[in-house]
């Protein structure tokens, strides 16, 4: 039980992660996967990837900014099973939807913004998965962390992608809430709103220990 | 500096069967293993199913047609199953979502229906659905359905020419198009609520040759029974060489015109989408591809037809006109 209280969030994130395989091949079973099982897979993974990416993200300013610390343990188990839906996304592009048809694949890629930028977005989490172990960061030391970096300009790109995916933004805005998402995550982590907002936890941190106020931050 | 001699450039035949095999490669580890594993993706790797006819479970194993039964195109290829064509339907007056639209439409209203057919005509009328189905021959065409997202179908339709019922309303010499409206209800339809941002009614429209052109089909019916609500009951149009979204459903206006109709679907996004929206996979799309298309039912794509595989009917139609210009 003991363990469960200390990583009920890694515990969390390895269940939920893993959730959205479960039920594509829970539905696969149940013929469950639409008319047109391909794209439905090819949705549901692109998803799952993209919000998984966008939790990896998540995790810094919950522990710089709201001080939650235990976020920072799941933020590689969040990333690397982003770029599992990433890969397993890209798998189902190439195999299924173009049957393998390389040169198709390859005209599509030149030729459509939507794939240009899907295509990028996971070059770039190639490094950052391989990069991703104990032993790779030690060896690239302070450059590691500059390389990983990278995971800003991939997150906005595959928000992007989805966005050039959309028959009608004004009628779809689920890529413009993930993009509102994203800036927001990022604004948090400029210099400014961090100093801000660790000088505000010092002092919350400050008052609590006031024996004559009850409660923290009820001003 | 030294030039790079000829031979020493990968010749095309090796290059291109080192592609071959990449792509041999590539399809066959996933399809192996989607094809091992079974369920839905596998059938359609396999294509176990013919098609996508529908799946033989194990009380109805007798029922699932014979191969000889299954219906099929001019082409060759089998038509989808009923289940198929009316639970995938794009049909934005009830959802977004293809497979929300079947649910949703459950409860729509189809009888009674009215049409009127009038404009620049000799002899406006307002039909009655059921005086449509019993004064017109009711005949079976099994079309393809090109959607402009990139997949497509075979579909059994139920209907008649809509020329006949053109040359029974008496075009005046003005008309020069035809205007197609569909149901503009909010009560009955989700997504025509306050909150929708398109610009209901749905619309659409054909030049006149078009319209009176034999393929054209106005549809009551699929499979032999009554046209299912998803699939624009209890009247629509079919017309097989154009994409998709000209085949405007629960129509009840039909006007003739002298200028050409504003459609939906160009005035949303002119770019994109234009009057003619002739099947045409020399004209790029930004987001689907048009050169290809994935069938329903099979894995991989199938090099997509001019006009849909209707050209020798049609392309006269279209003669001296640049398709790039007028798409």
């Amino acid at each position: 039980m003991g363990w469960l209280r200390d990583n009920w969030l890694r515990a969390l994130v390895h269940l939920g992660a893993l959730a959205p395989l479960f039920f594509i091949v829970l539905d696969n079973y149940r013929y469950n996967l639409t008319a047109n099982p391909i794209q439905e897979i090819t949705v549901r993974t692109g998803k799952a990837g993209l919000v998984l990416l966008v939790l990896s993200l998540a995790c810094t300013p919950l522990n710089t900014i709201f001080g939650i610390s235990q976020a920072i343990r799941v933020r590689r188990a969040l990333g690397l099973y982003g770029f599992m839906y990433v890969a397993l996304h890209l798998a189902i592009f190439v195999a299924l939807d173009y049957g393998g048809n390389l040169q198709l694949v390859g005209q599509a890629i030149v030729e459509k913004y939507y794939v240009i930028a899907g295509f990028v977005a996971f070059l770039i989490l190639v490094p950052l998965a391989i990069t991703s172990t104990r032993g790779w960061m030690h060896r690239l030391g302070r450059s590691w962390k500059t390389l990983h970096r990278l995971v800003y300009l991939a997150v906005p790109i595959a928000v992007l992608h989805f966005a050039l995916l959309v028959k009608s933004l004004g009628s779809r805005p689920e890529p413009l809430i993930f993009g509102a998402i994203v800036l927001g995550l990022l604004a948090l982590r400029l210099p400014t709103v961090r100093r801000a907002s660790s000088a505000l936890r010092l002092r919350l941190r400050n008052r609590s220990p006031l024996p004559s106020r009850g409660q923290v931050g009820a001003d | 500096m030294e030039k790079i001699r000829s031979s020493e450039i990968t010749p095309e035949h090796v290059y291109l069967s080192r592609r071959r095999f990449m792509r041999l490669g590539a399809l066959a580890l996933g399809s192996m293993a989607l094809a091992g594993c079974g369920g839905q993706l596998g059938d359609v790797v396999s294509q176990r199913a013919a098609g996508d006819a529908p799946r033989p479970q194990a009380a109805d194993a007798e029922k699932a047609p014979a191969a000889s039964e299954v219906k099929r195109d001019e082409l060759g290829d089998p038509a989808n199953s009923f289940e198929t064509i009316s639970t995938y339907n794009n049909y934005y007056e009830f959802t977004e979502d293809k497979e929300g639209v079947a649910r949703l439409a459950a409860n729509f209203k189809a009888e009674p229906w009215k049409v009127t057919v009038g404009g620049l005509v000799s002899n406006p009328r307002t039909y009655d659905v059921d005086d449509l189905r019993r004064n017109f021959d009711q005949e079976e065409r099994i079309y393809r359905l090109r959607c402009v997202e990139g997949w497509s179908m075979v579909i059994p339709w139920l209907g008649f020419p809509l020329a006949k019922l053109l040359r029974e309303v008496q075009p005046k010499a003005e008309a020069k198009y035809v205007r197609f409206e569909s149901l503009l209800d909010p009560a009955q339809y989700p997504n025509q609520g306050p909150l929708s941002l398109y610009p209901w009614p749905y619309t659409e429209g054909l030049r006149l040759d078009e319209a009176m052109h034999d393929l054209t089909l106005m549809v009551t019916g699929l499979y032999g029974k009554p046209l299912p609500n998803s699939n624009g009951a209890p009247l629509r149009l079919a017309v097989p060489w154009k994409y998709g979204f000209k085949s405007i459903k629960a129509i009840v206006k039909i006007e003739l015109v002298a200028e050409q109709p504003k459609t939906l679907w160009s005035t949303l996004a002119p770019h994109e989408y234009g009057f003619y929206s002739n099947v045409n996979p020399q004209r790029p799309h930004p987001r689907w591809s048009q050169a290809t298309e994935r069938r329903i039912g099979e894995p991989g794509r199938r090099p997509t037809l001019m006009f849909n595989g209707y050209e020798k009917q049609v392309a006269g139609l279209y003669a001296g006109m640049d398709l790039q210009a007028n798409y």
